[in-house]
């Protein structure tokens, strides 16, 4: 019997429970669950890696699914909940380097102020085919970065590339890769 | 039997039904305004070199010159959505509002689901219920590339759907008990397709939709349960069938506390009035405020819609 939420809640930490949507908590105060992140440590590392504002996540809720697998959602919901998808998958945390996907970058990655990297049309096309590239032409911090192309008037995200040693690593999902050129 | 044949009677103008239902269906997209704007999918088109028409009747929907969207940067960004331009009518009739709690009983893939999402501003919450999983896989894809943040996804039978997932405990003020408005774009026979899927002349039979039916009945005397009074029920189907259609609407009106809601299409689209009898079966005269939409009216596939209000 699953009573994870419960007002009286115990002092003593648990584990994770993969196989359900949970909220996650407000502060470490309020952390009932090992190591799981906390909407705080969200939204400023958002801020923080990414200059995305903190008010950008004021009318979302944020959910964790599966270890580490985090979730953006519009509305406030009763957790736990065991469903099959809430939202959109957002942030892959509980790992040294925490990872935003895809869908996450192409959603909000135009409120970024740092940490995004732009591509000629060939390069963009490469990137969304799988490939990674050569580019040393990055000198800002390595990790991941916000890979972007001018496009249509505007500057359109496209997706997380990882940057170590002059490489741009492409972490466009298998299932999203399509053949551009 | 052949679908078209036991339909073209009721039909008017007969014979522009029937050539309506040899002719292909152009490639329609739905501009998606959770993550563009109609101005910014045009430019991407543009820059494509694709040309485009927009529809008279919804600047949202986009006539392309070619098959298919697939392999555009527009299309990879989810700026766009490849989707009938008939079947945009169920989240137009549902008219759902940001904030409010939606369900759609019968989601996948997706396409009324995620249009009703991006006519919610991405607000509120859209639960899009399928009980096949394998389907359920590409309303996850559908949602995930066109960026909805207030879409759950549930598998159940929709027979039988249960709000327990959205209830939480009892001293919850998060939760909830009935939804604002429901969606049930029933599975059916799906003659009205013809125009895409051209062997179903040759595989459709009675049996099949009979066995239909009370499926269909089912699914939307749930969906009428779980609305809220006042609240509001779209029933559609891509079928020509008054038995998938206009009599499992009947068949509510008299077992459930719902009644048949006026509701005007978008100007310049053109359908016309349910039946109210069909093969010597008498429907209730409410029956004629839903639309039946054929292929020779607005070069479409066939549709019909059904809007009720949940009066208790």
């Amino acid at each position: 019997m699953k009573n994870r939420r419960s007002s009286e809640s115990s002092e003593q930490s648990q584990s994770n429970d993969g196989h359900q949507f949970d909220r996650l908590p407000a502060n470490a105060d309020t952390r009932v669950v090992d190591q799981r992140p906390t909407r705080k440590e969200v939204i400023h590392w958002w801020k923080d890696t990414y200059g995305i504002k903190l008010s950008v996540w004021d009318q979302f809720t944020f959910w964790e699914k599966g270890n580490g697998k985090l979730w953006v959602c519009a509305d406030n919901l009763p957790a736990p909940m065991e469903i099959e998808a809430l939202g959109l998958r957002i942030l892959r945390t509980r790992q040294n380097h925490w990872k935003p996907s895809t869908n996450a970058v192409q959603r909000f990655g135009h409120l970024a102020t740092k940490r995004r990297i732009t591509l000629t049309r060939k390069e963009a096309e490469q990137f969304v085919a799988g490939n990674d590239q050569s580019l040393p032409c990055w000198d800002g911090e390595w990790g991941y970065l916000i890979v972007e192309h001018e496009y249509a008037g505007i500057s359109a995200p496209i997706g997380v590339g990882l940057y170590l040693h002059g490489e741009l690593r492409s972490t466009v999902p298998k299932t999203r890769q399509i053949p551009l050129s | 039997m052949d679908p078209i044949d036991r339909i073209a009677p009721i039909v008017d103008n007969e014979s522009a039904f029937r050539q309506a239902c040899k002719r292909r269906l152009p490639s329609v997209v739905r501009v998606n305004t959770v993550k563009s704007t109609i101005r910014q999918a045009k430019a991407a088109l543009d820059a494509e070199s694709i040309d485009y028409e927009t529809v008279d009747w919804n600047p949202r929907l986009l006539i392309l010159d070619k098959q298919g969207p697939g392999n555009l940067w527009p299309y990879f960004h989810g700026w766009l959505h490849g989707q009938e331009e008939v079947s945009t009518l169920s989240a137009i009739a549902l008219n759902p509002q940001p904030g409010e709690r939606i369900l759609d009983t019968c989601a996948a893939p997706g396409s009324k689901t995620t249009h009703c999402a991006a006519l919610m501003n991405d607000r509120g919450l859209i639960v899009g219920n399928d009980n096949n999983l394998g389907r359920l896989s590409a309303l996850r894809a559908n949602a995930e590339r066109l960026g909805l943040t207030n879409l759950a996804i549930t598998n159940q039978d929709a027979r039988n759907y249960s709000i327990k997932p959205f209830q939480g405990t009892s001293n919850a003020s998060d939760g909830f008990e009935t939804f604002d408005r429901v969606l049930v774009d029933a599975p059916c026979s799906c003659d009205g397709t013809i125009r895409k899927n051209p062997d179903v002349r040759e595989q459709w039979t009675k049996k099949h939709m009979n066995s239909i039916t009370h499926i269909q009945q089912s699914i939307l005397q749930r969906a009428i349960q779980l609305t809220t009074p006042g609240g509001r029920v779209v029933y559609s189907t891509c079928s020509f069938s008054p038995e998938e259609n206009e009599a499992v609407v009947d068949n509510v009106l008299t077992e459930l506390p719902c009644q048949i809601m006026t509701w005007k299409p978008p100007n310049g689209f053109e359908t016309t009035q349910g039946e109210t009898q069909w093969n010597g079966e008498m429907f209730d005269d409410s029956l004629q405020n839903t639309h039946r939409v054929y292929p020779h009216y607005n070069d479409t596939g066939g549709f019909f819609v059904a809007v009720l209000e949940v009066t208790a």
